[in-house]
């Protein structure tokens, strides 16, 4: 091999990782500083693959072994206060330790990273996975993405850098627990000293804690402040959209890969579109309309990409004028006037804009039932029979 | 302890907790946020939990902290402390952190370190953070109006351990945070009032100095008015009369030695020299209802928790 | 006062000022008001010492009071000043006496 195909080799190596692996070589690449863990199935071989490039000398990084999630979540903060690069990952219960600390994240303005490959909620206890722990983070003030492989995962985690850097906000990646944090897929790994020209240092943000500028983070507001400083976090999460979008788009530029905010599956003609989010989901969903046109229903498919702030108006572009759609949900919103959380944002959204397509909340894969092709199938010839406006519990032994 | 203050000229006269917080008048903890932070000076961090020195100092637009100051939650203020340590650590390593050498300390009241803040204080210090950690203890949840914490003490009254007819006050006693932070090794921890400003200040330095070996711990007595009920001019006097009647003791457990300061170590080498514990409880609204077989059995508790001490103080020194 | 707008407060509600409730006068709470006889003071520091609200002004300066050469002198900022008596009740000489606020 000549000189110049050994250094792109090396630069661009493809290894086989597990999502949760994926996660852990993006926080290297973005040479992260502070990290703080604690173990949960099944984020935790993440915190074991960071152990290892720390303790390797392959990341320079402080790895705090936190006594828990909510201490995971409160040392980056710190961390990211005192102007650390910082990340941290967990799941389900642990994100649930987390949730009090969420809001001071993003209230304070930091940009903290998160791997939250998710996972269903006790009672009863279950490691395994569903998206119950992500949905109720959703009123946080986190930028959520959803990636659906181990490729986007990692693309995702070094493109939050560079959104919430930007936003100062702090940004989650999620994925499907288990089907995608245990399961291995090739990775395309870009060159670390690229991802760091990539993700530049900024030292200069208001929020910085040092002795150089003593400001006074996370004081008390009454109630003549408290609304306005929350509104500057609703505001600052609306207009991250655009520079999602456009860290996504430089980020493809730079590496040659980029997803877009919702992508769209063989949506030109389609009468029923099911509308997914997470790998297994989106895999089957893409099945299952190749399986319904074979069946003569022009079907199609849509995935979320980016929960918060969600992406209406791509949304609604798509559903506009199709005659139905449905929006398969891994997560209960127990006792919403519909069953799934993404389904009533998607209705909302919809009739936030006068568009009146009917739809259908179907939820599955709930403590990682097995999701079938056919089930999703069957979904778009209920559409096609004319289900609407109604909760649809599949897979469930009713 | 390292004596840098030998008299009170030695002490530091530039001001850095301002004059215009919100604290009660005669307010104990507020004697030792201005003394901390003196003591500290102006290359420190301060990672202050939520309680009264919280919402007293830092009400938007306006704050008393000179130093950077922040807030997270309640229980966390150990777990973000950490996490700016280890931020300093990488920052000055990859020549990322400007400010040089910088002092990390937490201020926490007795509900933030006792109770709900325990757990992420036990991760901070068995994961040996470079990080001084103060409590004030102000002996119950005094921020939210009084209630009772692992911090206060016996047949005292709050709003949560009324006077009543079946139960009189307060039943436990009060918890040994120093014991749970000594049984974590760390290099230093001592008590300390708002009363012996000397003794405080010079312990300040000794922790802020051993913080460079890992993590450090001052317990500080702040009495406050409002929730002791006694007149605010006495506050100095209820920290001094705490120490002189043996209820609170002065000491220090500096790599694995115990050693009792003055005036503790004078009381406990000579009991004559001690003052009545009534002394103390009786300018005290909270101790009002107690019986005399209940204060004789509180001085019991008093000379023995002395005689423990004294133990320690004996077998590590 | 008008309020700050949303983009008139600084990101993450940060207070850039440091020691800006020194623009909270807080004389107003105090009933009782501390009056320090200077002919009496022997400059011990003590009320400076124990104020909590950091209210007692050392002054540095040539004093002589009842013939007695002095550097400093002692003041109280009645605009932060509570009230609350400490230094009357600590002070070794009685030299603070508090009186009722006009």
């Amino acid at each position: 091999m000549t000189v110049a195909l050994e250094a792109r080799a090396k630069a661009k190596q493809t290894l086989a990782l597990t999502s949760n692996y994926a996660a852990a070589y993006a926080a290297k690449a973005a040479d992260v500083d502070v990290i703080a863990v604690y173990p949960i199935t099944p984020q935790t071989t993440i915190v074991e693959k960071i152990s290892e490039f720390v303790d390797e000398g392959e990341l320079r990084a402080q790895l705090i072994h936190v006594e828990s999630e909510h201490s995971a979540m409160s040392a980056v903060v710190g961390a990211a206060a005192a102007g650390a690069r910082t990340f941290t990952a967990t799941s389900s219960q642990g994100l649930e330790l987390m949730h009090e600390v969420l809001h001071i994240a993003s209230g304070l303005r930091l940009p903290i990273v998160m791997a939250v490959p998710a996972r269903a909620l006790s009672a009863p206890i279950s490691i395994h996975g569903d998206y119950s722990d992500v949905m109720n983070t959703r009123d946080t003030g986190w930028i959520t993405l959803i990636a659906a492989s181990a490729q986007e995962v990692y693309d995702s985690i070094i493109q939050a850098y560079r959104i919430a850097e930007s936003v100062l906000l702090p940004v989650m990646v999620a994925y499907d627990g288990f089907l995608m944090s245990h399961t291995t897929e090739a990775v395309e790994l870009n060159d670390e000293e690229e991802v760091r020209k990539w993700l530049p240092r900024r030292l200069d943000r208001p929020n910085l804690l040092t002795p150089e500028k003593p400001i006074t983070m996370g004081a008390f507001a009454m109630p003549d402040y408290y609304y306005e400083i929350k509104y500057q976090v609703q505001e600052a999460l609306l207009g991250s959209l655009d520079k999602v979008v456009e860290a996504d788009r430089e980020y493809g530029k730079a590496f040659g890969r980029s997803y877009g905010i919702v992508q769209s599956y063989r949506l030109e003609d389609a009468d029923y579109i099911v509308v997914a989010y997470g790998g297994a989901s989106w895999g089957n969903a893409r099945e299952a309309v190749d399986e319904a046109r074979r069946r003569g229903i022009k079907a199609g498919a849509l995935r979320l990409r980016v929960w918060r702030p969600y992406p209406a108006e791509e949304v609604a572009k798509a559903l506009a004028g199709v005659k139905a759609f449905a929006v398969v949900d891994r997560a209960i919103a127990f006792g919403a006037p519909a069953g799934g959380p993404v389904y009533i944002d998607t209705v909302t959204a919809l009739r936030m804009r006068g568009i009146d397509t009917p739809g259908l909340s179907v939820i599955h894969g709930i403590g990682q039932r097995s999701m079938f092709v056919e089930d999703f199938v069957k979904v778009f010839e209920m559409l096609k029979d004319g289900e609407r406006n109604k909760t649809v519990y599949m897979g469930l032994k009713l | 302890m390292k004596v840098v203050y030998r008299a009170i000229w030695d002490l530091p006269v530039e001001e850095l907790f301002a004059s215009g917080h919100r604290a009660c008048a005669g307010c104990g903890p507020a004697i030792a946020m201005r003394w901390i932070t003196k003591a500290a000076g102006p290359n420190t961090i301060v990672v202050n939990a939520t309680g009264c020195m919280e919402v007293t100092t830092t009400q938007y637009p306006e704050t008393a902290w000179m130093l950077p100051y922040l807030h997270v939650a309640f229980e966390n203020a150990a777990a973000a402390a950490s996490g700016i340590e280890a931020a300093i650590r990488t920052l000055s390593a990859k020549g990322l952190w400007r400010a040089g050498k910088t002092n990390v300390i937490v201020i926490a009241g007795d509900g933030g370190t006792y109770d709900i803040g325990l757990q992420a204080l036990s991760g901070m210090l068995e994961r040996g953070h470079h990080v001084l950690y103060i409590l004030y203890d102000n002996e119950a949840y005094m921020n939210t109006g009084i209630q009772r914490s692992g911090a206060t003490p016996k047949y005292a009254w709050t709003t949560t351990t009324p006077v009543g007819k079946a139960i009189r006050g307060k039943v436990q006693e009060k918890k040994d945070i120093m014991g749970i932070v000594m049984a974590h090794r760390v290099p230093y921890a001592a008590t300390a009032t708002i009363a012996n400003l000397l003794d405080m200040t010079n312990k300040i330095k000794t922790a802020l100095e051993y913080t460079e070996e890992g993590p450090t711990f001052l317990h500080i007595l702040a009495p406050c008015p409002p929730g002791w009920r006694y007149p605010e001019e006495l506050t100095v006097e209820m920290a001094r009369l705490a120490v002189e009647t043996g209820y609170f003791p002065l000491y220090e457990y500096d790599h694995g030695k115990v050693r009792l300061n003055p005036p503790t170590s004078q009381i406990a080498a000579d009991p004559k020299r001690k003052k009545p514990l009534r002394d103390w409880l009786k300018l005290q609204g909270r101790f009002a209802h107690l019986t005399d077989a209940e204060i004789a059995e509180l001085e019991r508790e008093v000379a023995a928790n002395l005689a423990y001490l004294s133990a320690l103080a004996k077998a590590f020194s | 006062m008008s309020l700050p707008r949303v983009h008139e407060i600084s990101i993450g509600g940060i207070i850039a000022e440091p020691g800006s409730s020194r623009r909270n006068l807080t004389g107003g709470w105090r009933s009782l008001k501390p009056v320090l006889h200077d002919d009496r003071c022997i400059r011990c520091r003590i009320c400076w010492l124990y104020c909590p609200e950091g209210t007692i002004k050392e002054i540095k300066g040539e004093f002589v009071v009842k013939g007695k050469k002095y550097q400093y002198k002692y003041e109280i900022d009645y605009d932060y000043c509570k009230g609350c008596g400490i230094c009357a009740h600590e002070c070794p000489v009685k030299a603070i006496e508090m009186v009722p606020e006009a």
